[in-house]
């Protein structure tokens, strides 16, 4: 066996992201303030999970990676997960623990290792020492990808970092590293060349001292990929990775491809690798039984071998040499040493990890395409976690209607639309599944409700039909004459599709030429020749994969990416291709020209991600450059205004991370919007400068932005938390620097309309994900030059006369403040009973009308103005409100004026108990008084029973504050029933009244008398004021 | 390494030496800021009169803290009181708002209120070695746009659910004030267990001759918080009553 000595390559880590973005990140935090964003998930069909990680004590406590959505943790045995990485890179490859301190010390290598197409990329090494509340950077910047981090049991400063390194290029940070300093410095102890990269890596359970790792030579181009060569390998280290042999001896001869590696922890001479060789009959399952001297094959059955790139990984029962699982498709498991498998459960297809409970083999947990499932039952039975929406977006849509639905396509699972809101939260059932397969663009028809959607490569575009549920293909396909290769038409696996904002009823597609459609896909014609390279080398799919063969289209180049109709000219048309052609015609296709060139600094045949056709000037466009996949991390935005005749980078060093998407403002021409791969930014001027937007914004990769017309919220599609919402941003139009200059700015806000939805809504368990809900309040929006710490500050609604309404504790934050107002006064005050009448929590809402913000700070005061709108699609009339109003009032009037009753009832008997105790005389002059009042008093209000079920009969105070409840509660006038039961209520309060000036009349001068006589005080009643006054 | 490298490395160590900010300082100068350490020690209660504006609804509260450990939190209701965390020198109990009848709190809560007994007042820095409490400074971060230290409190291990968990707070000390601005803890139970609370104070004021926040706002970090909790008046060294504070027997 050759013998390789360790490379001793010692640096230091040190922060790699640049100064700059870290500047973008504070003065984000500085500005948005309180504008934040919400996720909607969907978390039904959950996301790529990458690595599972078991506490080694704990059994309630478990970590996931995710492809897109950072890192999760679960306290309660996988029942629910949070996450708890969202500062940092999403895309993960390892999770550790550290045995030594598992509460504590967790290590995470960031960059998914499961190599499909879309994957993202990871920017190092991480650690936590406190669970993972805070976490540092340990190096490996550009590593890319980490696919294994062992810590020594036995002493925790020796760690060891397996780099399988980038997809797409070249590179010597590949290989296998080690720290015996807790991660302060780091040696590379074993390097095999720039192409293969150190894929899995296992310590012996029993032994530290033996290391094994499996490297891996592999390469992915846009239009091709190559797993195997002769330097993938198998390797075993006995002195802790001082020097490394090949364990091979059993092993296939030749090229061998991705491996994968696993001792079994009860019996650490039993191994199994999983081999990708050259001849088929060769691949599969190997065992050793003397801890990697001979191996022998056992297994080649398809859920074996099959796409090592996506599946290779092996994990041994704990307690069971003989029990073993391996990732695949469906997931497989022997119970036979190898020898024979069986498929899991049903669960989601593409399984990543599979690991068995700590204590319990039955308790298993397995990482699909579709989230987390749980089984119970060792694998035969799973259920699906359902509050992890790790979903991946590629895009983003949205239609009209109030709330509006966003629409998208995610890796995986299908396409699906779904609200931006909904009673309750947006739950499971709201979403709908509009396709199958991997989903990728969808777009809902501009006025008809009819939606396009489509699955990878555009095998199938459809248009369907919500109402009828009936889904018809529409795509594209080769004519009359065009059924060899030369017309073969080649669209990308994420196809091109577009709207028109002038015909409804056209919908643009991109294979290698732009094809329109005027009725809706059913007739199609190319109007443009192809826009692309056409470079034949990259068009051999058929023979992509390497070892083993990958030809699911995922590779199709050649291909047109992007499409975007001009807002402004339905003649002007751009195009982009994956090969790096930028397409314009002016004449609705009749003449194309390729402006790549005039873009400066940008490599050739740099992949167009994005146009964004720009509202304010038809020559005005916006284009997004990736450059990745040929290893190129750069981060390319272009701006034109002469059709692209010249072109201007946006990106200065704020930006961290390479762009896909951008969308623009549609007021304010200088407000931008750019999702990179490490989360969103915003300039405020153009590009001059960007800041980070972090608000509830995990550092997830954003694919597609999209601007809502009509209530400015932008949607977020991201490829790895789901879709994310940041409500309304129009208060970005107006931050001038002026109005940052300004101790106190507040924000115009258009008029808010009460919403007068009121349903149940909410049918979500416990256990299930709901997405958050824009607030329904009035928004009272101002900037603060300055964080508020020192001093009083209060901020109040007053009318237009100036009378409070109410008080609301302001935002304090330096940078946007955004503080809600439910349209509420206060509400009545209520008797005081044994119990609680709870119609007599409710507050009234204010009537339609000009309202006043004032906010007191220190010395200054601030003013604003807010309007208040009744809905005007509402049928309720202005009569009927006024009548609700007033009635309203009436009944809150009402429950004050008894309030107050019971309270002087109260105080009345309470000085004539007094008074009683004093001497016989007193107590036979004020025992009537006494009696009468307290029978009254059982009367006025409920004084027995309790909250619940020991409820006792409910009084006037009850009866009154119910109907209260009911009618200021609701948005219609008071109906008939409504207006009897008033009826009768005021006839009671009414005889309440009388009864009690008549016991006043008929004994309360006694009492008045005795307390003179006595010289005591006189019954110490408050006003009205006064009492509606106290607390 | 090239010169360049050198210098960069240079620069961030350097950076790390100017920072010279340790926690001890911080929390002196906290002190000094606030009132003088002194007088924080001197303190033997604090009783704050308080509101929050519940859906328009004004709610009065009193919460009173001893440095004996005992507390309680009043809540005014439709003129009923109604008591929130109360401990009496042994039992930690509250009333249940269905039947407005006392009931201790569990057995775990109890042992971990125990175990950090008044160690938390008046605030839990003063003396925080002594109580085996650790401070630690893990940099400077930006909350509530404001620049702040981030400063990591251990105190005594608390249990949940029967299992043995750390019990951590993270203090964002404002750089300019020294007052700490957020307070974050991970939530153990209920609903949120697991995602990190947060405690906002602001608003603050002198009470006694100390420095008090006035408004502490309260919630999940990431989510809408809930409407703060504004304090009207502060009083040092209260004059309580133990029956006040004792649990009631009429069960």
């Amino acid at each position: 066996m050759k013998k390789i000595y360790s490379i001793l390559i010692v640096f230091f880590f040190f922060g790699a992201t640049s100064s700059f973005a870290q500047d973008a990140i504070a003065k984000g935090k500085e500005l948005f303030g309180d504008l934040k964003a919400r996720h909607i998930g969907p978390a039904l069909m959950s996301g790529r999970i990458t690595d599972l990680e078991l506490h080694p004590t704990n059994d309630r406590v478990i970590f996931a990676g995710t492809a897109g959505g950072g890192v999760w943790k679960s306290n309660n045995g996988g029942a629910t997960f949070n996450p708890i990485f969202d500062e940092h890179c999403q895309s993960i490859g390892a999770v550790e623990i550290d045995p030594s301190s598992p509460d504590n010390v967790v290590w995470v290598g960031t960059g998914e290792t499961w190599t499909r197409n879309s994957v993202s990329i990871g920017d190092g090494l991480y650690k936590t020492v406190d669970g993972g509340s805070n976490w540092i950077k340990m190096g490996f910047e550009k590593s890319e990808r980490i696919a294994g981090v062992q810590v020594n049991p036995k002493n925790p400063n020796e760690v060891y970092v397996a780099v399988l390194g980038p997809l797409w290029n070249d590179s010597e940070e590949r290989g296998l590293y080690k720290t015996t300093d807790g991660g302060k410095t780091w040696n590379k102890i074993l390097y095999v060349d720039k192409t293969t990269g150190c894929s899995d890596l296992t310590l012996d359970p029993k032994d530290p001292n033996i290391v094994y790792a499996t490297f891996w030579e592999f390469r992915r181009q846009p239009w091709a990929f190559n797993s195997g060569g002769l330097n993938s390998a198998l390797y075993k280290s006995t002195d802790a990775g001082k020097t490394f042999n090949k364990i091979h001896n059993g092993f296939p001869k030749g090229k061998l491809g991705r491996l994968a590696i696993a001792v079994a922890p009860s019996n650490s001479n039993i191994l199994y690798t999983v081999i990708e060789s050259e001849q088929d009959k060769d691949k599969g399952l190997y065992r050793s039984d003397d801890a990697g001297a001979n191996w022998k094959q056992l297994n080649n059955d398809f859920g074996i071998v099959v796409r090592p790139f996506y599946f290779s990984r092996i994990e041994v029962d704990p307690r069971n040499p003989e029990v073993v699982v391996k990732a695949g498709l469906l997931g497989s498991i022997s119970r036979d040493g190898g020898k024979t498998f069986k498929n899991l459960g049903p669960n989601h297809s593409d399984v990543h990890d599979i690991v068995f409970d700590i204590r319990n083999s039955d308790r298993m947990y397995a990482a699909t395409d579709g989230g987390i499932y749980r089984s119970w039952d060792g694998g035969t039975t799973l259920e699906m976690v359902e509050n992890m929406p790790v979903c991946q977006f590629y895009h983003v849509s949205v239609d009209n209607e109030e709330p509006f639905n966003v629409y998208g396509g995610l890796q995986d699972n299908g396409c699906w639309y779904g609200p931006s809101q909904s009673p309750g939260g947006v739950e499971a059932r709201d979403w709908r599944r509009i396709g199958v397969g991997d989903g990728y663009r969808v777009y809902p028809h501009p006025t008809k409700k009819l939606i396009y959607s489509e699955m990878q490569g555009a095998e199938n575009v459809w248009r369907y039909d919500p109402a009828k549920d009936q889904a018809k293909t529409i795509q594209p396909l080769a004519g009359a004459g065009e059924a060899d290769a030369k017309h073969k038409l080649r669209f990308n696996w994420n196809a091109a599709m577009a709207i028109s904002a002038f015909k409804p009823d056209r919908f643009y597609m991109g294979s290698q030429y732009v094809h329109r459609s005027e009725d809706m896909g059913e007739t199609w014609t190319k109007i443009s020749p192809d826009l692309t390279t056409n470079d034949p080398a990259k068009q051999n799919q058929e023979n992509s994969g390497g070892l083993s063969r990958d030809n699911s289209g995922a590779e199709n180049h050649c291909t047109v990416f992007t499409i975007a109709e001009s807002p402004l000219d339905e003649n002007i048309i751009w195009a982009g291709t994956d090969d790096g052609n930028l397409q314009l015609t002016k004449d609705g296709g009749k003449t194309w020209t390729n402006l790549i060139a005039n873009v400066p600094d940008l490599p050739k045949n740099t992949m167009v991600y994005h146009i964004e056709a720009s509202v304010f000037g038809k020559g005005n466009a916006y284009a997004v450059f990736t450059g990745y996949q040929t290893g190129d991390k750069t981060t390319y935005i272009y701006k034109t205004t002469d059709f692209g005749a010249t072109w201007k980078s946006i990106v200065t060093p704020d930006i961290y991370g390479f762009a896909r998407n951008i969308q623009e403002d549609y007021v304010n021409e200088n407000l931008l919007f750019v999702g990179t791969e490490f989360g969103l930014y915003i300039t405020l001027n153009g590009g001059k400068g960007w800041y980070k937007f972090t608000n509830n914004m995990p550092a997830a990769n954003v694919h597609f932005i999209e601007l809502h017309k009509k209530t400015n919220d932008l949607v977020i599609a991201t490829h790895g938390r789901g879709i994310i919402i940041i409500d309304d941003i129009s208060p970005l139009r107006q931050l001038t620097e002026e109005a940052m200059n300004k101790d106190l700015f507040f924000f115009t806000t258009i008029p808010t309309k009460i919403p007068e939805t009121n349903g149940f809504g909410g049918a979500s368990t416990e256990t299930q994900f709901v997405g958050e809900n824009p607030s329904r309040a009035a928004h009272i929006i101002y900037y603060l030059k300055k964080r508020h710490t020192l001093g009083k500050m209060s901020l109040e609604i007053q009318d237009a006369a100036g009378n409070k309404i109410t008080e609301i504790g302001p935002g304090k934050s330096k940078g946007i403040n955004v503080v809600e107002w439910n349209y509420n006064t206060k509400p009545p005050k209520i008797a005081t009973a044994k119990t609680f009448a709870f119609g007599g929590f409710t507050s009234p809402r204010v009537p339609a009308g000009t309202y006043k913000v004032v906010i007191q700070k220190g010395k200054e005061t601030y003013t604003n103005d807010i309007v208040i709108q009744y809905d005007p699609k509402s049928e309720i009339s202005l009569a009927d409100r006024k009548l609700q109003e007033k009635t309203t009032r009436k009944l809150y009037d009402m429950s004050q004026e008894l309030a107050y009753m019971v309270y002087e009832l109260d105080e009345t008997v309470k000085a004539a108990e007094n008074m009683k105790g004093r001497s016989a005389s007193a107590a036979k002059a004020v025992t009537p008084l006494i009696t009468d009042l307290t029978k009254l008093k059982e009367t006025f209000v409920v004084t027995k029973g309790d909250n619940y079920v020991g409820a006792a009969e409910p009084q006037l105070r009850e009866k009154l504050t119910d109907l209260y409840s009911k009618i200021a509660g609701s948005y219609y006038k008071p109906n008939a029933a409504e207006m009897g039961n008033l009826d009768a209520i005021e006839t009671r309060f009414n005889t309440a009244k009388a009864d009690f000036k008549k016991a006043k009349d008929k004994n309360l001068k006694k009492l008045t008398s005795l307390l003179s006589e006595n010289k005591f005080e006189q019954l110490p009643i408050k006003s009205f004021d006064e009492f509606l006054k106290q607390p | 390494m090239k010169l360049k490298n050198l210098f960069l490395l240079i620069v961030l160590l350097s950076g790390g030496i100017a920072q010279a900010q340790t926690v001890d300082e911080i929390i002196a100068k906290y002190f000094e800021n606030t009132g003088g350490l002194e007088k924080w020690k001197a303190v033997q209660g604090i009783k704050m009169t308080a509101k929050v504006n519940q859906g328009g609804m004004e709610i009065p509260l009193v919460i009173i803290s001893l440095k004996d450990g005992r507390q309680m939190t009043v809540i005014t209701l439709q003129g009923k009181e109604i008591k929130q965390g109360v401990y009496d020198g042994a039992t930690l109990w509250s009333h249940n708002f269905m039947n407005m009848k006392a009931e201790k709190s569990d057995a775990e809560a109890t042992e971990n209120f125990k175990t950090n007994l008044g160690s938390d007042f008046p605030i839990p820095f003063i003396d925080y070695k002594e109580k085996g409490f650790k401070a630690e400074l893990l940099g400077k971060e930006t909350v509530d746009g404001t620049e702040t230290f981030k400063v990591k409190l251990t105190k005594k291990p608390i249990k949940v659910d029967g299992k043995p968990m750390d019990n951590i707070e993270y203090y964002y000390f404002d750089t300019e004030n020294f007052v700490p601005l957020v307070v974050e803890s991970e939530v153990t139970s209920g609903p949120m267990k697991g995602k990190t609370g947060q405690a906002k104070m602001s608003d603050y004021q002198d009470a006694g001759g100390l420095l008090f926040p006035f408004s502490l706002g309260q919630g999940v970090k990431g989510e809408q918080g809930g409407p703060p909790l504004t304090i009207t008046k502060v009083e040092l060294n209260p004059k309580v009553e133990s029956k006040d504070f004792a649990l009631p027997t009429d069960k």
